[in-house]
């Protein structure tokens, strides 16, 4: 019986999409397994959120409240999140493969003795998956070996769970050592936004090198973003240069977005920024430069100076929307 | 203090990888290898905390065949102290890394280790989490700043998350993974380049460790991913509009 254990993140009371994604991939695991798919929700005060959590597809959810995690730190909730694992008889602990599950799922591995496999975008069996190498230009068929199966899923290859028939919540407890107790949290400095969140909208404006500035990032490009309603996404050339903060970056090893519509901005095309966003369905470039990489993979291209056609862009949107 | 940072042996991340046509590998003909981008920040870093703080030794690894030598020249180039290439043939699994890595920190005594937070080539952003936990050592990865504490018993560490830049505080001996923003390699000198030939570089089997290096995952194949169809340029923003609208209908 192959049960399969998704660590459910919350944040701020709320689960974001890359938690119900987790769910989809969890409960298709559960079905290659034979066997249910549960959620794990640790924390400190978080049992109040339990109720919606099993409302989503999860035949249970397993509360855990400890002071000990009131904060993610990776030692403490890799031993409480392996602890339920062993403790439930799992057969896989999956995540998604955010900042907090690519932080702590290896370690639950070596805690289980599991197989790992990461950034996992599609589920073939029981104990194999495909997963992006080499900034995606290649995707490698993986098969873990073992009883016991640790995985991280790529956000953007699953839907979000929908509501369904509500699950069990039982309520657990852990012993987390002291020795698994030396990180301490101290801040979090979280970027505030009115925006979609980028990991979750439906259309993605990306600015690049090309906007010369962090000032007209906020004078070219921030009008058009939110004239379509959308999340602003930059290149890694962009955040380097300090036009942006590192929480827009877009790519091999920033966020993996894979929105109805990207829209690159003076983004030229370098092959780690296509690994962020090339599972997109409409990508249009603008760029000066006709032979910009980026206008290979893009369904839309247009040639010219963005510093004139954004401002246009953006009144062309304004108009259809009818403002 | 000492500290221990990997020199992961990849192709150069600029390359165009081609899948071989029966799955088995990449084509690696004319490929040219380089040190994974992000150890050489860890390296970097490595390198500014000696700088900081007297008596550092940097000790750098590599893990694969007598080729891996390369890297291990350049970080020692770069002002490594002296070097570790565990030979060991075919593909180690992240966990495997973690093991030979284990053992080389537990024979050395290492205070601190620094990798880069994934290789350019796998791209599974594992190993260090779990060397980190084989070790029981608190970690912190994708840290973009590293502040070590007066006494080298504990370090301060701002990471790159998803919503922002987290802090943590932990004693040392810890796992560090550095992410691209942590420091700006430098360039190994001439003069550095020259020294590098004379430090230390051991060779050590990797059956010598007497560790497990068994994979628990196995690449069964390898294929391109699906090709995006060609697009079309289109001459200006009205027509652009158009076309998302009527044509893609995403706006």
């Amino acid at each position: 019986m192959g049960n399969v254990l998704v660590l459910a993140e919350q944040s701020h009371g709320k689960f974001p999409k890359t938690t119900l994604v987790a769910i989809t991939a969890g409960l298709a695991a559960a079905g290659k397994n034979g066997g249910e798919c549960h959620a794990a929700l640790l924390g400190k005060g978080v049992e109040g959120l339990a109720a919606e959590l099993a409302a989503h597809g999860v035949k249970k959810v397993l509360v855990v409240d400890d002071p000990a995690l009131e904060h993610y730190v990776a030692d403490a909730w890799s031993s409480a999140l392996a602890q339920l694992a062993k403790d439930g008889g799992y057969s896989v602990v999956l995540g998604t493969a955010t900042a907090v599950g690519k932080d702590l799922l290896p370690r639950v591995a070596v805690r289980l003795g599991a197989g790992y496999a990461s950034d996992v975008t599609g589920i073939v069996d029981g104990n194999t998956y495909l997963r992006p190498m080499w900034a995606g230009n290649v995707i490698a068929t993986v098969q873990l070996e073992g009883p016991a199966q640790v995985v991280s899923v790529r956000a953007t290859a699953f839907d979000a769970a929908g509501t369904g028939a509500a699950g069990a919540v039982e309520k657990k407890s852990v012993s987390i050592d002291d020795a698994a107790k030396k990180t301490k949290f101290v801040d979090y400095a979280e970027t505030k936004s009115d925006r979609p969140v980028l990991t979750e909208a439906s259309i993605v404006v990306s600015g690049g090198r090309g906007l010369k500035s962090g000032e007209n990032f906020t004078t070219y490009l921030e009008p058009l973003v939110d004239a379509l309603g959308a999340a602003m996404g930059a290149s890694r050339a962009a955040v380097d240069a300090g036009f942006v903060p590192n929480d827009l970056q877009i790519g091999q090893t920033g966020k993996v977005v894979a929105p109805t519509l990207y829209i690159a901005v003076g983004i030229s095309g370098a092959i780690q920024h296509l690994a962020g966003m090339k599972d997109s369905k409409v990508i249009v470039s603008i760029n000066k430069d006709e032979e910009a990489p980026i206008f290979q993979i893009s369904d839309y291209g247009l040639v010219g100076d963005l510093f004139k056609e954004v401002p246009a862009l953006t009144e062309e949107v304004k108009k259809l929307k009818g403002h | 203090m000492k500290i221990l940072v990997t020199a992961k042996r990849v192709p150069d991340p600029n390359s165009a990888i081609k899948v071989k046509p029966d799955g088995t590998g990449i084509v690696t003909d004319g490929l040219k290898y380089v040190v994974n981008p992000f150890d050489e920040n860890a390296i970097e870093e490595a390198l500014k905390i000696k700088e900081k703080v007297s008596g550092t030794e940097v000790v750098l690894v590599s893990i694969g065949d007598k080729t891996a030598q390369e890297q291990l020249r350049t970080g020692l180039a770069m002002g490594g102290d002296r070097a570790i290439l565990v030979l060991a043939d075919g593909e180690l699994d992240s966990l495997g890394v973690a093991r030979v890595l284990q053992k080389i920190v537990e024979t050395e005594k290492a205070d601190l280790v620094l990798l880069g937070k994934q290789a350019i080539d796998d791209d599974s952003n594992a190993a260090g989490q779990m060397l980190a936990e084989l070790l029981a050592w608190p970690q912190a990865t994708f840290a973009s700043k590293v502040e070590l504490g007066g006494d080298q018993k504990s370090a301060t560490v701002t990471r790159e998350v998803d919503g922002g830049l987290e802090t943590l505080s932990l004693p040392l001996p810890a796992v560090i993974t550095a992410d691209l923003r942590l420091n700006e390699p430098r360039y190994a000198s001439l003069p550095g380049i020259m020294k590098a030939r004379k430090k230390e570089l051991k060779e050590i089997p990797v059956a010598d460790l007497g560790v497990d290096v068994k994979p628990k995952l196995k690449v069964v194949k390898l294929q391109p991913p699906p090709a995006r169809q060609g697009g079309r340029k289109v001459a200006s923003v009205q027509e652009l509009v158009e076309v998302l609208h009527s044509e893609a209908k995403v706006i």
